[in-house]
């Protein structure tokens, strides 16, 4: 049997086999075109345009592109909101999985399921609600809106669960006697979290902390309201991208689209590398 | 001592995050009773959002399932060359800020490009108008079904479907009785988890749709108008039903997830 002669996609016992051989179409045929062709036409072709239209004018045209100052302003901002964002979620992420995880206190499953909202919220209602604790009307009378900090609350906000819910599960499998053995051997709660918790839950902390760098360079809808997009101050690249798109420079548009795209390539890759390692020393 | 500031800390940065800014635009939407929610929500151009919103979004449940279906089977109970690939282009959409998935979109089917050209000369418009706002809804939750489907799929195993042929079933007919039943939640939690997602979809759409007002105006583009129009009240009710949904579609999603452990 050679690979492809699968008749439905799904697996077959030898028995079928004569079955299969008068029908001269596959359905595995079928349903693969279907798929790449619904792929290629929503997915594949789009995206390629997206990188044939930012070498429209050569490569010295892209250069030119995205080392506009604004373009270049946006870019830096974004990358360094997300990098700061990641860090936060990372050791933030951590505590809260932590707390969900080994605390025990009354409300405990609201608050698990609440770390959800981020995710099922619509990213500018994101915004909106920021913009009620943050915004000009806020009622502790903390005005942010229209400055950097308050693009981070947007991307801290957005990117909250991704390390929480990739720690949370490696925490519950963790076997505590471990633990109990380094205390009994006289060691201080934090030292035994920095040398026998710590080293278990480094792939599961990376692994939310790459998506939540990967997710917060693209990010749009929760910024939009808050930050005011400001360019040079407070403009995102995603919201530089809209606007050029808006101002009729597709191929400026596209040209910091293909960075935004490599970037998250590579922050996505390098999260299935430490998805491997993790799975090889585990 | 230790446990008490964790647990401090946690719960602070969550309340001051999360829990308050929810909480105040709850309140703000209901602060002067229900009446008001209810004019704002009511009004024609909030329906008329809500109603393209919903038309995206079963569209875009329709073409996900579909495809999600088809997708998984083939990742998941076929060995083929390019199965890798087929996995990481399925993957792909994670990767795109949704403004590139709008973009990416005009760039192909646009009325200056080749292919939105020549689909314009048949009548067939996509960008600024609703096909364009489903093609880019589909793309933004393509992965969803697909990667709850997959590892379902692996668990269960062949041997059901294998003992359903060797009686003598017809493929059409052991996906029917044998899979379909096997991963029926899985595939309701998927289908919330897009649909979910295509109702709150922001970017993406606001690329695509032009934001016509009255014709391609989802929700999420009338919260965005309502607020820069200075109209907090209609934005707050308009992103209030839209939290809603966002909390309805968690809780089945909470109660659909610890079935599929049971079973």
């Amino acid at each position: 049997m050679t690979h492809l002669d699968l008749d439905l996609p799904i697996a077959r016992p030898p028995a079928a086999e004569s079955r299969r051989a008068r029908r001269p179409v596959s359905s595995f045929g079928l349903g693969l075109g279907f798929v790449m062709i619904y792929l290629s036409l929503i997915v594949l072709i789009p995206l390629g345009a997206v990188v044939f239209r930012a070498n429209h004018d050569g490569l010295s045209g892209f250069w030119h592109q995205i080392t506009r100052p604004d373009a270049l302003a946006s870019l830096r901002l974004t990358l360094a909101a997300a990098a700061i964002v990641s860090l936060v979620n990372a050791v933030m992420g951590t505590l809260i999985a932590w707390v969900l995880v080994r605390d025990k206190f009354p409300g405990q499953r609201v608050i698990d399921a609440l770390i959800d909202l981020p995710f099922a919220l619509p990213t500018i209602v994101a915004g909106l609600v920021l913009l009620a604790l943050y915004g000009p009307s806020s009622a502790i009378h903390l005005n942010f809106a229209y400055t950097r900090p308050a693009v981070l609350l947007a991307l801290l906000f957005v990117t909250l669960p991704f390390v929480v819910r990739s720690v949370q599960p490696v925490l519950m499998e963790l076997d505590q006697q471990m633990e109990e053995a380094a205390k009994s051997l006289g060691a201080s709660p934090i030292t035994t979290f920095r040398r026998v918790v710590l080293p278990n839950l480094v792939p599961a902390i990376l692994a939310g902390t790459a998506l939540s760098f990967a997710r917060a360079i693209s990010e749009f809808g929760s910024t939009v309201l808050i930050s005011g997009n400001l360019p040079f101050k407070t403009e995102v690249a995603a919201v530089h991208i809209f606007g050029q798109i808006e101002s009729d420079n597709p191929t400026g548009a596209a040209a910091l689209s293909t960075v935004l795209l490599i970037v998250a390539l590579l922050v996505l890759i390098a999260f299935t590398l430490v998805q491997r390692w993790s799975a090889r020393r585990g | 001592m230790g446990k008490w500031a964790t647990r401090a800390i946690a719960l602070a940065y969550l309340a001051f995050l999360l829990i308050v800014p929810v909480g105040i635009v709850f309140y703000r939407t209901f602060k002067d009773g229900f009446a008001p929610f209810w004019d704002a929500i009511t009004t024609p151009g909030a329906e008329h959002a809500f109603r393209v919103t919903v038309e995206v979004a079963v569209f875009t449940v329709i073409g996900n399932t579909v495809f999600g279906l088809i997708a998984a089977l083939l990742i998941a109970r076929c060995r083929f060359p390019g199965r890798w690939m087929l996995n990481a282009f399925i993957d792909l959409p994670l990767a795109v800020s949704p403004v590139v998935v709008g973009l990416a979109l005009i760039l192909v089917y646009g009325r200056f490009e080749p292919i939105g050209r020549f689909l314009d000369s048949h009548g067939i418009k996509v960008i600024f108008s609703l096909p364009g706002m489903v093609l880019a809804t589909i793309f933004v939750s393509l992965p969803l079904l697909v990667r709850v489907l997959v590892p379902i799929l692996e668990e269960i195993g062949t041997e059901q479907e294998q003992a359903a042929y060797t009686l003598g079933a017809s493929g059409v007919q052991t996906f029917r009785r044998v899979t379909l039943p096997a991963i029926r939640w899985a595939l309701a939690y998927g289908i919330v988890l897009t649909l979910a997602r295509a109702l709150g979809e922001f970017g993406a759409i606001a690329v695509v749709s032009g934001g016509l007002v009255g014709k391609t105006q989802t929700l999420t583009l009338y919260v965005q108008q309502e607020f820069q129009n200075f109209d907090p009240v209609g934005a707050y009710a308009a992103a209030f039903l839209l939290a809603l949904l966002a909390i309805v579609a968690l809780i089945v999603i909470n109660v659909v997830r610890p079935k599929e452990h049971r079973s």
